[in-house]
C-alpha cells in the first residue's frame, strides 16, 4: 500500500512537471493522461472506486480528447513533428514498456481496493451503490446543480462556437 | 496492510497544485495553461477524497464529483474561447491577446 502510494506519487509529480514543461501541447496531453491515471490509482487506494472510474472515463477519456481535438484543429496547417519511419521505430519499445508498467500499476491498485473490500466489508465508502444512494438522497441538490452547470456549458459552447467571428 | 497517513496525500495534493500554479504562471500557450488548471483541479480532488476517506464521510467524494463536472464545463467553454480567438489570429501567445479586455 505504501509502496503503491509512493510509486503513484512519483509518477504523478513527474508527469505533472512534464505536462507544464514540454514544448509540444500534444506531449503535455500525454503527460496529463498518465497523471490522471496515477491519480485514479490513488483514488482506488482511498476507497473511491466510482470516482477512480470517473477519473479515467471523464478526464482521461473525454476532456483530454477534447484537448487533443482542439490541438489538432489549431495546428491543422503545421508540418507533422515526426517524419520518416526512424523516429517511430525508436518510440515503439519505450511505449510498450510504459503501457505494461501502467497496466501493472493499475492492477496493483485494483488489488489493493479488492483486498480492502474483502478484509473490511463494513467500509463501503465509494462504491457505485453507496455513491449513487448518497448522490440522490443526501446530496440531491448538488446533483441538480451539476445538471444546470452542464446545461450552461452546452449553451455557452454552442453560442460561441457557432459564430463566424467575434462580435462585441 | 498499513494505511498511508492523511498527511502524505495532502502533501502530494499541495505539490501537484503548486506544479499547476507554476505552469499556469510560466507558460504562455493557452492550451498548456488550461492543462495546468486541470492539474490544479485534480490536486483539489485528491485532497477532497483523502479527507472523505479520513472522516469516513461521503460528502467529500460527492464534492469531488461536482468538481469533475465543473472542470469538464470549464474545459469545454475555455477551449471554445481558444478556438474562437485563434480562428481570427494565428498567434499562439496569450500575452498578445487583448480582444477580451474589459
Amino acid at each position: 500500500m505504501t509502496v503503491l502510494f509512493w510509486i503513484c506519487a512519483l509518477v504523478a509529480i513527474a508527469t505533472g512537471i512534464w505536462t507544464i514543461s514540454s514544448r509540444q501541447p500534444v506531449h503535455s496531453v500525454v503527460g496529463l493522461i498518465v497523471n490522471f491515471a496515477a491519480l485514479a490509482v490513488l483514488f482506488l487506494t482511498l476507497n473511491a472506486d466510482f470516482l477512480a472510474m470517473m477519473q479515467i472515463i471523464i478526464y482521461a477519456g473525454a476532456i483530454l480528447v477534447l484537448f487533443l481535438f482542439v490541438i489538432a484543429l489549431l495546428t491543422i496547417g503545421a508540418e507533422p513533428i515526426e517524419q520518416g519511419r526512424g523516429r517511430l521505430a525508436f518510440q515503439t519499445a519505450p511505449s510498450v514498456v510504459a503501457g505494461l508498467a501502467a497496466l501493472l500499476i493499475m492492477s496493483a491498485g485494483l488489488r489493493v481496493a479488492w483486498s480492502q473490500s474483502a478484509s473490511a466489508p463494513v467500509l463501503d465508502l465509494g462504491s457505485v451503490a453507496t455513491f449513487g444512494q448518497q448522490l440522490l438522497t443526501t446530496h440531491v441538490f448538488a446533483f441538480e446543480v451539476t445538471a444546470f452547470i452542464l446545461l450552461i456549458a452546452i449553451v455557452g459552447v454552442v453560442m460561441m462556437a457557432g459564430r463566424k467571428e467575434l462580435r462585441f | 496492510m498499513p494505511q498511508v497517513p492523511l498527511n502524505l496525500y495532502l502533501e502530494l495534493s499541495a505539490v501537484l497544485f503548486i506544479i499547476g500554479v507554476i505552469g499556469f504562471l510560466l507558460r504562455r500557450n493557452p492550451i498548456t495553461m488550461l492543462m495546468a488548471i486541470e492539474l490544479m483541479w485534480n490536486a483539489g480532488n485528491l485532497a477532497f477524497i483523502a479527507f472523505a476517506r479520513n472522516f469516513i464521510d461521503m460528502s467529500g467524494q460527492v464534492f469531488a464529483f461536482l468538481v469533475i463536472t465543473v472542470a469538464a464545463a470549464e474545459a469545454a467553454i475555455a477551449l471554445a474561447i481558444v478556438v474562437m480567438v485563434f480562428r481570427r489570429r494565428e498567434n499562439a501567445d496569450v500575452d498578445d491577446i487583448s480582444v477580451m479586455r474589459g
